[in-house]
């Protein structure tokens, strides 16, 4: 979905609050619930097995915009793991809502089925030049806004496989496949209004598809890259 | 008559402690659960793991040759496995080439190796601004790259969990493995950094 989560590419925002090395990162909870949110997760997701990591992430992606927005982190987690076991009939609302003594709002309902992996993928070599999909999908995906339809090359095909997430993402059989490394230039995703620069995105097979032209592949490589050609096998 | 419930804005703590009183009370979390997932989070899964993987990378050219090949086997040598670890690939930098790694669409980080993401790699900024704007960023972070260093952002968009291996500084070539490691910290690791030999 074209959610507020999507935010590769968006305008606007400030710095970010950082500088580096300047934190020791211990401890590494601030408050004393924050520990909560992902024990809560796993004990659902890997504990009980009632859901997968890819639903968890399409409930926050369900949360209405300006409730995500203005939600810390670790809260969308706990929203996103509540939101599950309600839908699943594991607790009720009016139990949270109770122990809450507020309303304690959830993330918005599905508004789409999911959808299958493509029956007609073909399996993809490092060196391929490749198309990502054109599609607009209502529910969950694994395909950032800013590389549909646009042209990379694959570094990688990943030795393991894994669910679909368009179909796991909510609940549904999903079929497995590898994920692939596509390199991508900053300049052929957001012309001059980016740095210069390479962005490598892990895509699904079923986002992808083979592009037949071999003059251009040379086209995508910068010229410091090319004497540098590292693929992993 | 407008009628005021006693808690109108609840915060993300009492959201948290709703959502575990209602699971005790079901029964459903088994004893120590929540304390042995948060022990792996606070104390097993850190980013020292990882400088312990970059250091030995730096001294030993068969270790490096292992995690470039296959970053899961090398990191499980060590015992760096676990939830968000299951598929690892090492990211090599070199003089003319700075990785750095962010989810745009969450904050799925290398848990086993780096230890949690830290809360500005969540922040909407970063996830909003590396893939587009990375070269400025570092610099805002600290890291100002000379021209001719080519910045290549890696999306953690599927299930592979990345680590940077940075260039060995200059002039560490007499370190221990120990010392060397000490060089890489959670924001070398992350890439919006590179490491820096110490001063003699």
């Amino acid at each position: 979905m074209d959610g507020i989560h999507d935010l590769g590419g968006m305008q606007g925002f400030g710095r970010v609050p950082h500088s580096n090395n300047s934190l020791s990162y211990k401890p590494v909870f601030h408050e004393d619930w924050e520990h909560l949110a992902y024990s809560l997760l796993f004990l659902a997701a890997d504990g009980m097995k009632l859901f997968s990591v890819d639903e968890l992430r399409h409930a926050i992606e369900r949360m209405d915009t300006r409730y995500y927005f203005g939600s810390p982190y670790y809260d969308r987690i706990v929203i996103g793991t509540a939101t599950l076991l309600v839908e699943l009939g594991v607790i009720k609302q009016q139990e949270l809502d109770d122990m809450l003594g507020a309303e304690f709002k959830l993330a918005r309902p599905y508004s789409s089925e999911g959808r299958q992996t493509r029956t007609n993928r073909t399996p993809l070599e490092v060196g391929d030049r490749v198309k990502v999909s054109d599609a607009y999908v209502p529910g969950h995906i694994r395909m950032p806004g800013y590389v549909r339809g646009k042209e990379g090359v694959v570094l990688h095909r990943t030795t393991e496989l894994w669910p679909f997430p368009d179909s796991i993402g909510h609940g549904k059989e999903a079929l497995h496949e590898p994920t692939y490394h596509v390199r991508f230039r900053a300049r052929d995703l957001w012309g001059n209004a980016a740095d210069d620069g390479l962005v490598v995105v892990d895509l699904f097979e079923g986002y992808l598809d083979k592009v037949n032209t071999a003059a251009a592949d040379e086209a995508v490589k910068p010229a410091v890259i090319a004497e540098q050609e590292k693929v992993h096998a | 008559m407008s009628h005021e419930t006693p808690n109108q804005h609840p915060t993300p703590a009492e959201r948290a402690r709703a959502l575990h009183k209602v699971l005790l009370d079901k029964k459903l979390i088994p004893d120590n659960y929540i304390e042995d997932f948060t022990k792996l989070m606070e104390h097993e899964w850190d980013p020292s793991n990882g400088a312990r993987v970059v250091a030995r990378a730096w001294v030993d050219p068969e270790y490096r040759a292992l995690l470039l090949k296959d970053g899961t086997a090398a990191c499980a040598q060590f015992g760096y496995t676990g939830p968000q670890g299951e598929y690892i690939v090492a990211l090599e930098n070199t003089p003319t080439l700075q990785n750095v790694i962010v989810c745009s669409l969450c904050s799925c980080t290398n848990w086993p190796v780096l230890g949690l993401p830290p809360e500005w790699y969540k922040s909407f900024e970063y996830r909003a601004r590396l893939v587009r704007e990375g070269r400025t960023v570092l610099r805002e972070l600290g890291e100002d790259l000379p021209d001719d260093v080519t910045v290549q952002v890696w999306d953690t968009t599927a299930e592979t969990r990345y680590l940077v291996l940075p260039v060995q500084p200059e002039g560490t070539d007499s370190m221990t493995e120990e010392e060397l490691a000490k060089l890489v910290t959670k924001d070398v690791l992350i890439g919006v950094a590179r490491p820096v030999a110490p001063r003699a």
